[in-house]
């Protein structure tokens, strides 16, 4: 006789209202008698209420991997495994994603076969850092699941203390504010440091993420270690025919206040004739304008990156934002994507030899300073790195003459 | 023969798998020659090519932890009317793509009679990014899936219509590490005791040294308790984050009742005409109510109902309330303001108001 589904009375109330349940699907799993992993899916439903009653968890860490890799599994044990023996063990794999998180169905359906042999029959798209999860797996359904997934071209992403899975926005694929081909550099910057991500050897975790423009569809800034970030350093292009319609259709005040009014550097104007005066030296390529007037603005055609490093959540000293490391950056060359690549691989060199254990790379600069860190890798200071020159005056400064010389050089060799 | 058999499979390290062979065709030959987009519809973004091709985006909430019958559902769908193709956001909104105008309504209609909400585009609020819970996770105060589906049901409305003076972005996170990031309206666990100490477990399962240096505060020190080598913890210093708890997990920090709940505003990544922010604290203490968490529901949308008759178009919550101040801010949602929402941390003499600027 088939084993009972639990009650749930606490989960069955997450079963309306519109909003597509999770419940309802893992009920489907735990009732599907003919799959391997219905069992499993009962007593892990069972957990799960055991849970919502003594708002409590009951998951614990573990050692679980594939041959050849140090990461890329979470494993969890159940410490309850004695009331819901059957999911005593519901590993998650991580696993990479087309950059783009691009899929045809016939991939999604073979993703669908392996699980339902292999695993739990749940798989989340996708985790915080970009991750495929394949949620339910045995300790002896890991390597085999893996197994399968690596033969249609699948790898693991990453786990503890290593280069983790990366993001990447829809951009060049859909979007015409992108500003280079976040694709492309995503799979060079990750694929050249695979060795890092599946051998979990760093101080801490690293996350790189790609977005096309300010308007940061992957939450780069914040979110990531090392975002590259999508600009432009010539004049934003402005089809001025189109402007004049948008404000015979919108109305003057429409466009002053939403558009002119809300630029952060003050760089736009309405003309008299209702044609937009663009201040292209003040202007710090925010997206806002192109944002609410996509037909009439767009990016200029010198398109490249800026780069931030060191954005982090809570843990250890508390929230950072990643600040700019590289105001502009050309990236359109088999060089230039050669050159983005040498950098994140220095920055991951750095971040290894010079973090504290459990530190993470923001939290190393604000203990180092930026300047070592940039002397570091090889970067020279820039305006563009800072809100606000220094405020304080305790520091030395024996080598003014020298540094300044330094910056003299740079405008001279800038200007040749 | 036997030996090849006996040699175990090594893994393939193909690292991030190339998306141009599964993208849409009409994505891939127009890839990097966009040129105009607009929103006809709710959930529906059109895109031009310089080419003149055009494509149909069509976006639809999911529950992200997906069973494969569901899975398989969002193929078939894809089958029918988008191609055979697919694509996720960042918030596990899953987007469909067509080059013919003429198929944007059945697949509408096919999505909303599948119960796949179309929305999330625009100036609507989108799926709320979660983290994992009760479900998955070791450390979990509380559940993520189960907060998100609960809270997307109330604000149902808004993820289907475009009526916020600008997007929304809720996130969702169980411990104080915030997996689940900046959010302009973040729901975040928030303990108030300090851990609860298995001192027969301490030796055996911690790291004893790296538990003390995890400690932001330097709380804990190595003692001997019941003549076992443990940890203790000066509860006077503690301010019951939980970081000792993922490295050491019979330092207990999860409570049923004093694990609270806190909601956090203003949170922004994008450059997009202010600089990114970090979420502001607004309330705490509200309780850990499975399964539906109502009160942090009714205060969400106090919160969001203030932000939509009160923001000007395109102001994000962040520069809303910088706009407004923030005596206005509490006034309008009726939050109390104690003295918990004045920031002590390393650099908090920044968040002072150091002016005569005062609002009145």
């Amino acid at each position: 006789m088939a084993k009972k589904l639990p009650e749930t009375p606490l989960l069955d109330q997450l079963e309306s209202g519109p909003w597509p349940s999770f419940v309802t699907g893992l009920k489907r799993l735990a009732e599907s008698e003919d799959k391997p992993y219905a069992g499993m899916m009962k007593d892990l439903l069972g957990q799960l209420e055991h849970s919502y009653e003594t708002r409590k968890g009951f998951w614990k860490g573990g050692t679980v991997g594939v041959r050849g890799y140090g990461g890329g599994v979470i494993p969890r044990f159940s410490e309850v495994a004695n009331k819901y023996p059957e999911s005593s063990e519901f590993h998650t794999l991580r696993v990479m994603p087309p950059a783009g998180m691009h899929y045809d169905t016939e991939t999604l359906r073979k993703m669908c076969d392996i699980w339902e042999e292999h695993g739990s029959g749940l798989i989340a798209f996708h985790g915080q850092s970009g991750d495929i999860m394949f949620q339910g797996a045995t300790t002896e359904g890991v390597q085999n699941a893996f197994d399968a997934l690596n033969d249609i071209g699948f790898d693991l992403g990453g786990a503890g203390a290593a280069v983790r899975t990366s993001m990447s926005c829809v951009g060049s694929a859909r979007c015409e504010q992108s500003c280079f081909n976040e694709q492309k550099a995503h799979r060079m910057i990750i694929n050249s440091l695979l060795d890092d991500m599946h051998r979990p050897s760093l101080p801490y975790k690293f996350k790189f993420k790609f977005s096309g423009c300010a308007n940061d569809c992957v939450n780069a800034s914040h979110r990531s270690d090392f975002a590259v970030l999508g600009t432009w350093r010539d004049d934003m292009k402005v089809d001025q025919e189109e402007v004049k319609k948008y404000v015979a259709d919108r109305g003057r005040k429409e466009i002053n206040d939403q558009v002119v009014n809300m630029c952060p550097t003050r760089a736009l104007s309405l003309n008299d004739d209702d044609t937009l005066d663009v201040d292209n030296k003040s202007c710090v390529r925010c997206m806002h304008c192109i944002n609410v007037m996509t037909k009439a603005l767009s990016p200029g055609d010198d398109k490249g990156i800026t780069i931030l490093l060191g954005g982090k959540r809570t843990l250890k000293i508390g929230d950072l934002m990643g600040s700019v490391i590289v105001p502009f950056m050309k990236l359109e060359t088999e060089e230039d994507f050669e050159r983005l690549v040498e950098l994140a691989g220095e920055c991951i060199e750095f971040f290894a030899e010079n973090a504290l254990d459990h530190e993470r790379v923001g939290e190393m600069v604000e203990r180092i300073g930026l300047i070592n860190f940039l002397d570091g890798v090889g970067l020279e200071v820039d305006p563009n790195m800072v809100s606000h020159p220094r405020t304080s005056c305790y520091v030395r400064m024996d080598d003014w003459d020298a540094e300044a010389e330094k910056w003299a050089q740079r405008k001279s060799s800038a200007a040749e | 023969m036997s030996e090849a058999k006996e040699k175990p499979r090594m893994p393939i390290e193909s690292g991030v798998p190339d998306p141009m062979p599964l993208m849409h065709p009409v994505m891939r030959e127009n890839f990097g020659h966009w040129k105009w987009h607009d929103r006809p519809l709710v959930g529906v973004l059109r895109h031009v090519a310089e080419s003149g091709d055009e494509i149909w985006t069509i976006k639809a909430g999911t529950q992200r932890q997906m069973d494969v019958y569901t899975i398989r559902n969002l193929c078939d769908i894809a089958d029918e009317f988008a191609d055979g193709h697919v694509r996720f956001t960042a918030r596990s909104n899953i987007e469909y793509m067509v080059s013919d105008e003429s198929k944007v309504a059945p697949l509408i209609e096919k999505l909303e009679s599948e119960g796949f909400p179309v929305g999330g585009t625009g100036n609507s609020i989108s799926m709320i990014s979660h983290t994992q819970g009760w479900l998955h996770c070791d450390i979990p105060g509380t559940d993520a899936s189960g907060v998100v589906k609960s809270l997307m049901d109330e604000i149902y409305h808004d993820f289907k219509h475009e009526e916020m003076p600008n997007r929304v972005k809720i996130t969702t996170s169980c411990c104080q590490i915030n997996c689940g990031g900046q959010g302009d309206i973040a729901i975040n666990v928030q303990h108030t005791k300090p851990p609860v100490i298995d001192h027969d477990l301490v030796s055996n399962v911690c790291e004893r040294p790296s538990v003390v240096a995890r400690c932001p505060v330097a709380a804990i020190r190595p003692a001997m308790v019941n003549g076992k080598p443990s940890l203790e913890v000066d509860e006077k210093k503690c301010m019951c984050c939980g970081a000792c708890y993922p490295p050491c997990p019979p330092m207990q920090i999860n409570d049923p009742e004093h694990s609270k709940l806190a909601i956090w505003v203003g949170g922004k990544h994008s450059s997009t005409r202010s600089k990114p922010t970090f979420h502001k604290l607004v309330i705490s203490g509200l309780p850990n109510n499975a399964p539906r968490w109502p009160e942090v529901a009714e205060i969400v949308k106090d919160i969001l109902n203030a932000y939509k008759e009160n923001a000007r178009p395109w102001e994000r919550m962040s520069e809303w309330i910088d706009r407004i101040g923030w005596p206005r801010f509490f006034e309008l949602t009726s939050l109390p303001f104690t003295k918990y929402h004045i920031d002590d941390w390393r650099g908090a003499r920044a968040s002072l108001n150091q002016s005569s600027h005062v609002h009145f």
